[in-house]
């Protein structure tokens, strides 16, 4: 039997659908190393739910259906009985739903998200829950109030956020896939600094029903992966419209996986990538730059044409960033407040009045970096600063989606690095908040405009990877697999092996941690 | 109970000029919510008309009810407004356990509908114009009952419940510009303009248009200036006032107090009042400041409302006649005196009178019948006068019988009685109950042999030619055959019988 885990999902499916392995074989390998790595101690800890029972439930069900043969069967879905983990911030009925926080420790969603129905609906067995930071408001997952998620290529090392604990599930052969959400960074981050693969659709593409909401107009649901044409594959199954989320877009979900399959095989003749002149140069790694200038060597030497883009008020995305995402999630978080559901707390002495409740309850419940946004995003939208805060931000990103208009006359798609820097050390940043939102520097233009981005792994510096950005006007999610896939396809030849393959040894590390902490 | 010094309502008036503002809320009778496929029902269950979006679970988002926005557009057309041709929702933040996101979506400075007017014809035929500044949409919040306090307020309560059946029920703001000049016609500007627009809500099938179910709601906002100021004074702002009656006494009542507190030399503080329907009065409720922080900002979950202008003439296109034009139209076929006319507005009958018309009566013959008996009938029985079972085909039966001398006038009131009894309709209680009139001119000349024996003066007076002496013979005629006989007919056969010309 070859190593279950180290196949991609689409290797996977095709041996699912050869009848080679079974589904049950597949969850089991999974769950066997889960059960070897994601020690919450000492290991990954990139699950806080597992879903094992149910999982193996579905997998019985596609083995079942392709064993009976006929029409059932051949109407699977192509990713049926490919395992998948879940953040921890979408609604799943029959498991908890978090969001990494206190608030909502041991609540079950009566009702599944859109992705999570088209999940079931294509029967993919759910592994479980991944552990991100509190309600989505971090870079390193360092603010889960469950504990934080470890890089598998450093287990001393943050894993991004804050999808850290889906992109680390899958950097560690936990699962195939995972789904992320992405509201500056959550997926591609993480995807970066784990050797791994994410995508943030173009906003609209995928339905944001059921991912509990940060910022409505930034956050978008997207796929984790380690290879890009897994990434195009999961789009594909998630996206589309969706009746229920009136911002998402009309139009069927593009041939994204064939985009991929297209741009692994041929070359980037007359495709013109355009490099943001101002995300690069000071505050970048040197060892993420370098890998940089490698890929656009290698692009150039599949036929794609460099050009330099400016945009010249990506200087003052991040300051929007904190302006527009803290604000919407002030009034987005308001619900958590004991009433309805979650976690209820009485103060401690004085008067049980409705109003000290959800004090109590929201002081008690919410983490220091949550109640920083809150707190950021009232003052925000307060009468006499709407206009100079949230107005001017929204002029801002106003400006932002002009810079990409105008970049994309010149370019079919930009490329950045993902991230300024490889992972760091865990607690590295705690203590500065703004040290930590730098991280997205380079992820956040991408949400301000509605445009889609995706991150591939480019290489390694001091040991840990390097991610690699590639960004495209929206709806032209295709063209974005295309390129990256292209990218890829002549890194992964150049190193003759996957990057993850140079990762350590985790059961190892993991052991080795256990033992030395013991 | 209210211990608020007041002045009386016209003396105040002789000092100071009250403006009025009202905002009126109206519930939209839709099949779902505004922003959720929960159904939009009165009285069922608790909570049980919810969906995860109404409850506001973690994750959910709203999508808007078309129904909601088509039915916003007729309101705003019938209003006279203009309709935006993009507009947006807005998020109006607040903490309070009736608000299930803790925050309102809400329309702010964007409305669907703006710049319209309702002209309001009062009882003197005075006809004021009042502006509509906007016309909003929004979602209703859900019912708190509060347990073991007094009067059911939540100040002393030991617990509420909540219901969110109503939360996300979709409701249309209408906001008035300050209405001023009205002077001492205030009170009833007030009943007037929230009865035209419950009206028009009706006409349009907009709104149940229920009143005592809060499906129309007022909030009526009052302050005075000294005559001749040119500057508004400081309001006061009377929350969910629910009956038309209670709008134009807690207008009166304001402006009693207002007039007293600037009387005596202090000032209006601006708040919202409770109104109190037992005592007739307000209480204070909460401070209100302009300086309400609700940190509006435009929903990010919902995309803007487009309306075509092509849409707006197809939805204006279907817009039912308005009750305004109508009562125009009426007053001019009717011929009714303008008194008359208003009388019968006044007394809500209109509408019955229009479709007795329609049935087949004469308008004179309608209104005689509906303002006449049904309306006295209506008094005894303590319901209105179109709810006691008799119908504008019956009031038209009973024309029918007169006209044909089957009755008369005095047998059709006891005929509309017994429709109100529910005997049955007029036709069959006359023939069952045998109040045909007597037109057999056997049994009347039998009487009417009798009368003349029993009063041979007065038949010497008819021969004389004092022909009205005949009167003195109809009345024991009349008791002779129970009321059944037919005045003229008797009067005929009198001068018949005794060779007298009449």
């Amino acid at each position: 039997m070859t190593n279950i885990i180290s196949l991609s999902a689409a290797e996977l499916a095709e041996q699912l659908r050869a009848g080679s392995l079974t589904s049950v074989e597949a969850v089991n390998a999974h769950l066997a190393r889960i059960a070897a790595v994601d020690d919450a101690e000492h290991g990954v800890h990139a699950f806080l739910h597992l879903n094992a029972e149910e999982a193996l439930a579905v997998a019985a069900e596609v083995d079942a259906i392709r064993a009976a043969g006929g029409a059932e069967a051949e109407a699977l879905h192509p990713l049926a009985g490919v395992p998948i983990a879940i953040k921890d911030l979408i609604v799943t009925k029959g498991q908890p739903t978090t969001a990494g926080s206190k608030m909502l420790e041991g609540w079950v969603s009566p009702y599944d998200a859109t992705v999570i129905e088209k999940i079931r609906a294509a029967k993919l067995p759910m592994l479980g829950k991944t552990n991100l930071d509190e309600f989505a408001q971090g870079s390193s997952t360092e603010h889960s109030a469950f504990g934080n998620t470890r890089n598998p290529w450093d287990l001393s090392r943050i894993p991004g956020g804050s999808g850290g604990g889906s992109a680390a599930a899958v950097a560690a052969f936990e699962a195939p896939l995972a789904l992320g959400t992405d509201t500056g960074g959550s997926i591609r981050q993480p995807g970066a600094v784990t050797g791994t693969v994410g995508a943030k659709p173009t906003y609209g593409a995928v339905s944001r029903y059921g991912a509990i909401a940060m910022a409505s107009s930034l956050d978008q649901i997207g796929p984790v992966a380690r290879t890009v044409l897994d990434s195009a594959l999961l789009q594909e199954l998630i996206g589309g419209h969706d009746p229920k989320d009136s911002t998402s877009l009309p139009e069927a979900v593009p041939a994204l996986a064939d985009a991929a399959r297209e741009g692994a095989a041929g070359d980037l003749s007359g495709v013109r990538v355009g490099v943001i002149e101002e995300l690069g140069g000071e505050g970048y790694e040197e060892g993420v730059k370098a890998r940089f200038d490698e890929s656009l060597e290698l692009l150039k030497a599949r036929g794609a044409e460099i050009v330099t883009v400016s945009c010249p008020n990506f200087k003052y995305a991040l300051a929007a960033y904190y302006l527009i995402m803290p604000s919407e999630m002030s009034s987005n978080l308001a619900k958590f407040d004991g009433v309805r559901y979650g976690n209820r707390v009485l103060p401690e002495d004085g008067n049980v009045t409705i109003e000290r409740v959800m004090g109590a309850t929201r002081a008690a419940g919410f983490g220091d970096e949550v109640k920083r946004r809150i707190i950021l995003g009232t003052y925000a939208l307060s009468a006499g600063y709407y206009d100079a805060y949230y107005g001017s931000a929204q002029k801002v990103r106003t400006l932002i989606q002009r810079d990409f208009a105008a970049a994309f006359e010149q370019a079919d798609v930009l490329i950045s690095p993902t991230a300024p820097t490889v992972a760091f050390e865990l607690g590295a940043k705690l203590d500065d908040p703004l040290a930590m939102y730098l991280n997205d520097i380079a992820t956040i233009p991408a949400n301000l405009a509605g445009v889609p981005g995706i991150s591939i792994p480019g290489g390694l510096s001091e040991g840990l990877p390097v991610g690699i950005q590639f960004l495209a006007p929206a709806h032209e999610d295709a063209r974005m697999y295309r390129v990256a896939a292209a990218l890829e396809d002549s890194l992964v030849k150049q190193w003759g092996h996957p990057l993850l393959s140079e990762a350590q040894d985790l059961e190892q590390a993991v052991a080795a941690a256990k033992e030395g902490k013991n | 109970m209210s211990t608020d010094a007041l002045v009386d309502f016209n003396e105040a008036l002789t000092r100071y000029e009250p403006a009025l503002g009202f905002e009126v809320h109206v519930e939209l009778n839709t099949k779902t919510k505004m922003f959720s496929d929960a159904p939009n029902e009165f009285g069922d269950e608790a909570n049980t008309n919810v969906t995860p979006v109404d409850l506001g679970l973690p994750g959910t988002l709203p999508v808007v009810n078309g129904k909601a926005i088509e039915y916003s557009i007729k309101l705003g057309l019938a209003l006279n407004c203009s309709i935006a041709e993009s507009c947006r929702f807005a998020r109006k933040n607040y903490f309070y356990p009736d608000n299930p996101k803790n925050f309102q979506t809400s329309q702010y400075d964007e409305p669907i509908a703006f710049d319209g007017w309702l002209d309001i014809e009062l009882d003197s035929g005075r006809v004021i114009r009042v502006d509509i500044e906007r016309a909003h949409m929004e979602e209703d919040a859900g019912k708190l009952t509060h347990l073991g306090g007094t009067s059911g307020r939540i100040q002393g309560a030991s617990a509420s419940l909540v219901d969110y059946n109503r939360a996300g029920v979709p409701l249309v703001e209408i906001v008035t510009r300050p209405i001023l000049g009205v002077g001492a016609d205030a009170p009833e500007l007030g009943r007037k303009y929230v009865a035209a627009i419950r009206d028009i809500v009706k006409a349009l099938d907009v709104s149940d248009a229920r009143m005592e179910r809060g499906n129309v709601r007022c909030d009526a906002n009052v302050s005075l200036a000294p005559i001749g100021a040119d500057k508004l004074g400081t309001r006061s702002e009377t929350k969910n006032v629910n009956s038309l009656r209670s709008i134009e006494r807690a207008v009166r009542y304001e402006i009693e107090r207002h007039a007293a507190i600037l009387d005596a030399g202090e000032s209006v503080v601006q708040e919202t009042r409770h109104w109190h329907e037992d005592t007739r009065t307000t209480s204070s409720g909460r401070p209100k400041s302009d300086a309400d922080d609700y940190r509006y900002f435009p929903e990010p979950d919902l995309v803007p409302v487009v309306t075509s202008r092509e849409r707006v003439e197809e939805i204006r296109a279907t817009l039912p006649e308005l009750p305004a034009a109508r009562r125009a139209r009426l007053s001019a076929e009717w011929g009714f005196s303008e008194e008359e006319f208003r009388d019968v507005v006044n007394a809500g009958l209109d509408s019955a009178i229009d479709e007795t018309v329609t049935a087949g009566a004469t308008p004179a013959a309608a209104r005689k019948w509906w303002m006449g008996e049904i309306s006295r009938l209506a008094k005894d029985t303590e319901l209105e006068p179109t709810e006691q079972g008799i119908t504008p085909a019956d009031v038209v039966e009973i024309e029918a019988l007169i006209a044909e001398k089957k009755i008369n006038d005095k047998i059709g009131k006891q005929v509309l009685q017994l429709v109100a009894a529910g005997e049955g309709r007029p036709g069959e209680i006359v023939e069952a109950k045998g109040l045909a009139v007597v037109s057999d001119d056997g049994p009347l000349l039998a009487a009417i042999e009798e009368a003349m024996a029993g009063a041979p003066d007065v038949v010497e007076k008819i021969k004389a030619g004092k022909v009205q002496a005949i009167g003195a013979l109809i009345g024991p005629v009349m008791k002779a055959t129970r009321g059944q006989a037919d005045a003229g007919r008797v009067r005929e056969l009198v001068l018949e019988k005794l060779g007298v010309q009449g």
